[in-house]
């Protein structure tokens, strides 16, 4: 498992690190979906785009999950797997998921955004980590 | 919290001197017990907001005060447009205009306690709440103006709700110059489905009950009596509103270079009050306070039908209603000098004392309620405004009680359903979709509700009128 949270007092952190950017930012995305449920309770049925363009990669990875918290709203879904590719300031990704079943996933809470507190994007040698505090 | 850059003024107030590039000092409320229990990330939030552009007076910091993003949760902070002064998004928050409303029975514990049970089955049957829920009214577009424009004004009109509850509800429910064309379509697709819904983490709807009286004169004006079940509603701008603060957050940070605002933090993000975005923001902001205002009144309409199942004839009125997530036009006096000044209060409540034309006419003599919500199975309390509470803290209070553990931490040490027996036990119904909600959300998770209301209470901010009680508790 290569994501995690951090405490934060009232709030949430997320972490995901990968050996590139782009998988740094696909684990975070779960990190996400893991404030919300159990990410092994969420079937893959339904399939969707999204696209996201920031003049750094701190406001991206700000973007990145705005955009799926939105998504997340505004169909009622959670999402489980993650397909990201970043070129420069350009992130495409394919994210998939299901609906919301309250009976199945016993979602905790609803995350309103992803703030710019303890956020940031970091290469080392062999990795990239990526954090940020959600409000949740 | 380390204290040792503090220096304490009285057994209820520290001061954080000005130094390097803060504007103005720092106020923390709070005795040793609560300062020492405070993250030292909230010395390091406020003394950062005491270095934006045309602060006045001084940043102050509520004894529920923890660690936010930007502002500390609990911080209030005031802007003086004509000297350059500047709203924040990160000010406000996400959550905008999230507040507690009070609503009245107009019976006794008794008579519920008869029908606990059923009671609570039907409000969590009526509540939409916790995630992927949707509300009962879905606006299109014209009619998504007119409720931005109307706040509960609207509701009312649309028949949720009645006049006389406007007259229990700050800016007489309807907050004047929001602009619903500031208001983008993401925003509003949010909230196409969640009007009239509960939302999740520590928003509630409980019954509860009065268990102490602690000033019978300003209880008896509120209508409160020991004994009297009351409905504590606690949510806000849901979709809408975290929408609008993650958008103008984004441009805020984006922007501040070019406004030549030096922030010490990103999420400190802000425009000038006077610029064309500070302008923006102020109106789709207000125009979510409506939002917010239309939801709780949406969320009140639904549980007066939920209690007429039980109770046909009981008339459930409106005590009050104010939010704790918000930035206000308000005037106050500086150093003798009457100033227009934008307030925001992130996790802190406005506490206004007697006399106010501000307050409605039936508390008047007696000053503002005042609403601080503790963790589900402990204690709220109603205070009231004094008016010490201008001079002290541009008429502001605390809002809660703060969590003390991290949700993982609470999920770890407890299990949704050990947490909803144990309430069970005490007499108080806990209905949620989500047990591992109900884990994140325990008691024990929070802070102690009473020191918080204590040291308001001594230090001036506002003075203690009764004691509640949950008996149901309908959580997201």
């Amino acid at each position: 498992m290569t994501w995690s949270h951090f405490a934060h007092d009232a709030d949430l952190g997320l972490r995901g690190s990968g050996r590139s950017k782009a998988a740094a930012f696909e684990e975070i995305a779960m990190a996400l979906t893991a404030a919300v449920t159990d990410p092994d309770s969420v079937a893959a049925k339904v399939t969707i785009g999204l696209h996201c363009h920031a003049p750094s990669d701190e406001i991206l990875l700000v973007d990145w999950l705005n955009a799926l918290i939105y998504e997340m709203d505004v169909r009622k879904m959670l999402f489980r797997e993650f397909s990201v590719s970043i070129t420069d300031d350009v992130l495409h990704a394919k994210v998939t998921g299901e609906p919301v079943n309250r009976e199945k996933h016993h979602p905790a809470v609803e995350v309103k955004g992803a703030t710019f507190t303890a956020l940031t994007v970091d290469q080392t040698e062999e990795r990239w980590v990526v954090q940020c505090v959600v409000d949740v | 919290m380390d204290t040792s850059k503090l220096e304490q003024m009285d057994e209820t107030r520290w001061r954080i001197p000005a130094v390097g590039s803060m504007r103005v000092p720092a106020t923390i409320f709070a005795d040793r017990d609560l300062i020492e229990d405070m993250d030292d990330k909230v010395q390091e939030q406020i003394c950062n907001v005491c270095r934006l552009p045309g602060i006045v007076k001084s940043a102050l910091v509520m004894p529920d005060a923890h660690w936010g993003y930007g502002f500390p949760i609990g911080g209030v902070a005031a802007f003086d447009a004509e000297d350059g002064g500047v709203v924040s998004a990160g000010g406000v928050g996400f959550d905008i205009s999230c507040g507690v409303r009070l609503i009245h029975t107009g019976m006794s514990r008794d008579k519920i306690r008869a029908v606990q049970a059923k009671l609570a089955h039907e409000l969590s049957r009526s509540t939409p709440a916790g995630v992927g829920s949707t509300g009962r009214i879905h606006l299109d577009d014209a009619e998504m103006d007119d409720m931005l424009k109307g706040g509960a004004q609207w509701a009312v009109a649309e028949g949720y709700g009645v006049p006389d509850d406007l007259e229990h509800i700050e800016e007489r429910g309807c907050q004047p110059d929001a602009d619903p064309a500031a208001v983008s379509a993401q925003a509003r697709r949010r909230q196409r489905s969640e009007m009239g819904t509960l939302g999740s983490g520590n928003h509630y709807l409980e019954v509860q009950y009065v268990s102490e009286v602690f000033d019978k004169q300003i209880a008896g004006a509120y209508g409160l009596h020991e004994g009297d079940a009351v409905i504590s509603i606690h949510c806000g701008s849901r979709g809408l509103g975290h929408q609008i603060g993650t958008e103008f957050l984004r441009e805020m940070v984006i922007s501040t270079e070019e406004f030549g605002i030096e922030l010490p933090d990103r999420e400190l993000a802000c425009a000038p009050i006077n610029s064309a975005l500070g302008q923006r923001y102020m109106g789709a902001m207000r125009a979510a306070v409506n939002c917010a205002l239309a939801n709780r009144q949406i969320l009140t309409d639904l549980t007066r039908s939920a209690f007429a199942q039980f109770f046909p004839d009981a008339t459930l009125k409106l005590v009050y209603d104010v939010s704790h997530n918000i930035c206000k036009e308000e005037t106050h006096v500086i150093n003798g000098v009457s100033r227009m000044l934008h307030v925001h209060r992130k996790g802190a409540t406005r506490a206004l004392g007697p006399g106010s034309e501000h307050v409605p006419s039936a508390f008047k003599a007696v000053g503002q309620p005042v609403f601080i919500g503790g963790s589900m199975g402990t204690s709220s309390y109603v205070l009231v405004g004094t008016e010490a509470g201008e001079e002290l803290a541009l008429s502001s209070a605390c809002h809660g009680a703060g969590r003390r553990m991290s949700r993982n931490q609470a999920r770890k040490r407890w299990h949704g359903k050990q947490v909803t027996d144990e309430l069970a036990r005490k007499g108080i119904i806990v209905r949620s979709p989500s047990s591992r909600g109900i884990a994140e959300e325990a008691p024990g998770a929070y802070k102690d509700v009473t020191s918080v209301v204590d040291l308001a209470d001594r230090a001036g901010l506002a003075t203690k009128v009764c004691h509640l009680r949950p008996m149901i508790c309908i959580k997201g």
